[in-house]
């Protein structure tokens, strides 16, 4: 087997992260590799997505929030007080649980993250919305209809425009927060083919409560379990041989 | 028969006296006005001037006094009403000092009965700012400093500013914070998130709340009592520094100051049905537009 040439893209040294006197996280350190698919698996409030959501810092916007440690995105200790949190969410792209397009038409959506960086020129809007909707697969279903409300798109549809409004501000880094776990099964497959797809030009995090999602789309696969992380590893290595025996209880559904 | 039977029988018919009571009281009260009013809306009262010691004529320059009166309130007042709900519903933690304090505010402002606004008006606008604002432009005689539509206007704004705020709020918590989420995390600062998603979505509670306002505000007499409205005038106000001539007021005077009240019986039932039906429909485009909120837009 050839071994690939992997770099660390996102690094996290003995992260911890607090909600008023609750601890969250444990000195989470971990590295995730550039241009991989990695999946967080765990049982509901092991801190998953507290950790997906501290390293583009959406936790800021929890008043009780608190975070020690450090958090590196290409070297770059992303809580360091010198960090433009706007230019940082600029670099790292979000996909939420819940679809939320904005109330405004399919363009619009697309165009918004571009907007704020100052574009305006039509036919360079025109250029990066055709390409974010073609990276989303949804170009095609989308195309003569993108005056229309976006409001209007089916759940699966919805996602995908999400995931190509993230995608148009140019990020490197996309996460994921249980993307698919309101879509029906040929949404589901959909979104994951695009997750495959999009790996080749992001650093891509993925909170997932469906393992056979991580296995299908993941490289890497961490486990949480109450604020810990308990084994990152190959995902190939996570679901056939885990090291650790909470891994291998909730991999293969004994619980959680 | 039991005794769970009779309270419920009981508990029916009270409810059913009070519906018909607050039901005949609303239908008697517009019946009459509608009776009364109804035939004596000409054209004539509509467009011209009140003549005669308010005996005979229109009541025009009430009217347009009115309607300038809330237009002006509601320039002033909606902004600082919008800005303070955005503060205290976006910029502030729940249970924090300042949100409390304003709140505290705010509440305690929608309480205070509205003759103490008029003075507050005549003090603050009228005695305080008008003053200065003389003395800064070296005006010889009172331009500012004497009662006037602008200050009518801002005291109106003081007093409905509590309405403002509390449908501009409403109309902002209906925005989920999913959306703002969605805004932050593309690289949107806050205050982009705001002006991008979060107001464009509310602009139906920013209409309702100025609709309130004006519903609420429009029939109120005390507080432009000391600073603005005036019995009479022979010509329409021509700036916001003039004094007008405003419906409520003018049905005081009517039906108070007229040397033959009984004459102008038919003019004050026709000045009366003008007024509610500027307050109802005012009342009822607001409850339209916000059941159209509650109804459309997010799923």
């Amino acid at each position: 087997m050839s071994k690939k040439i992997t770099e660390t893209k996102i690094e996290a040294n003995d992260l911890c992260v607090y909600y008023g006197a609750k601890q969250a996280l444990h000195r989470i350190s971990i590295d995730l590799f550039e241009r991989e698919v990695t999946a967080f698996i765990g049982p509901s409030g092991c801190g998953k997505s507290t950790f997906l959501r501290s390293i583009n810092r959406m936790n800021d916007l929890v008043p009780t929030a608190r975070v020690t440690g450090n958090l590196y995105i290409d070297g770059v200790d992303i809580y360091h007080s010198s960090v433009d949190v706007v230019e940082l969410r600029k670099r790292v792209g979000m996909v939420f649980q819940k679809s939320t397009p904005f109330p405004k038409s399919i363009y619009d959506n697309v165009a918004f993250g571009p907007r704020l960086n100052g574009i305006t020129d039509r036919t360079e809007l025109d250029r990066i919305v055709e390409e974010s909707l073609i990276n989303a697969a949804l170009f095609d279903e989308v195309k003569d209809r993108l005056d229309s409300s976006a409001m209007g798109l089916s759940g699966g549809q919805q996602q995908r425009l999400c995931i190509a409004r993230a995608v148009a501000v140019n990020p490197s880094i996309l996460l994921m927060d249980e993307p698919c776990s309101a879509l029906d099964p040929i949404s589901t497959a959909k979104v994951e083919e695009l997750i495959l797809e999009l790996k080749k030009q992001y650093t891509i995090v993925i909170v997932t409560h469906n393992m056979q999602q991580a296995a299908r789309v993941s490289e890497y696969t961490a486990f949480f379990y109450m604020g810990h992380l308990v084994e990152y590893d190959k995902t190939r290595k996570i679901f056939t041989n885990p090291s650790k025996k909470e891994t291998e209880d909730y991999v293969t559904g004994r619980f959680g | 028969m039991s005794t769970k039977r009779l309270i419920g029988i009981f508990a029916i018919g009270a409810a059913t006296v009070a519906v018909i009571a607050i039901a005949g009281l609303v239908f008697s009260t517009m019946g009459t006005f509608l009776v009364k009013g109804l035939p004596n809306i000409t054209w004539q009262l509509l467009s011209e001037a009140p003549r005669n010691n308010n005996t005979e004529g229109g009541i025009f320059p009430a009217i347009y006094g009115t309607t300038l009166l809330v237009l002006v309130m509601s320039i002033l007042g909606v902004p600082i009403g919008t800005i303070t709900a955005i503060y205290l519903n976006e910029y502030t933690r729940a249970g924090a000092v300042m949100p409390r304090v304003i709140r505290f505010a705010v509440n305690t402002l929608a309480g205070v009965p509205s003759i103490v606004f008029g003075l507050f008006g005549l003090g603050f606008f009228v005695q305080f700012l008008g003053v200065g604002l003389d003395k800064t432009f070296g005006n010889t005689e009172a331009i500012w400093a004497k009662p006037a539509l602008l200050w009518a206007s801002a005291t109106l704004a003081a007093l409905t500013l509590p309405v403002v705020i509390v449908s501009v709020e409403e109309a902002l918590k209906n925005v989920p914070q999913e959306m703002r989420e969605g805004s932050l995390a593309l690289g949107a600062t806050r205050w982009q998130t705001i002006w991008k998603i979060v107001l464009p979505n509310s602009t139906t509670g920013i209409l309702t709340g100025s609709i309130l306002a004006i519903g609420r505000s429009a029939g109120e007499v005390a507080p432009i009592l000391f600073t603005g409205v005036v019995y009479s005038l022979p010509q329409l106000p021509d700036g916001i520094s003039s004094q007008f001539m405003h419906l409520g007021y003018h049905l005081f005077v009517l039906s108070t100051q007229s040397p033959d009240v009984d004459k102008t019986l038919p003019l004050q039932y026709a000045t009366t049905l003008v007024l509610l039906m500027l307050t109802f429909t005012l009342n009822f485009a607001a409850t339209f537009i916000r059941s159209r909120i509650r109804s459309k837009q997010f799923r």
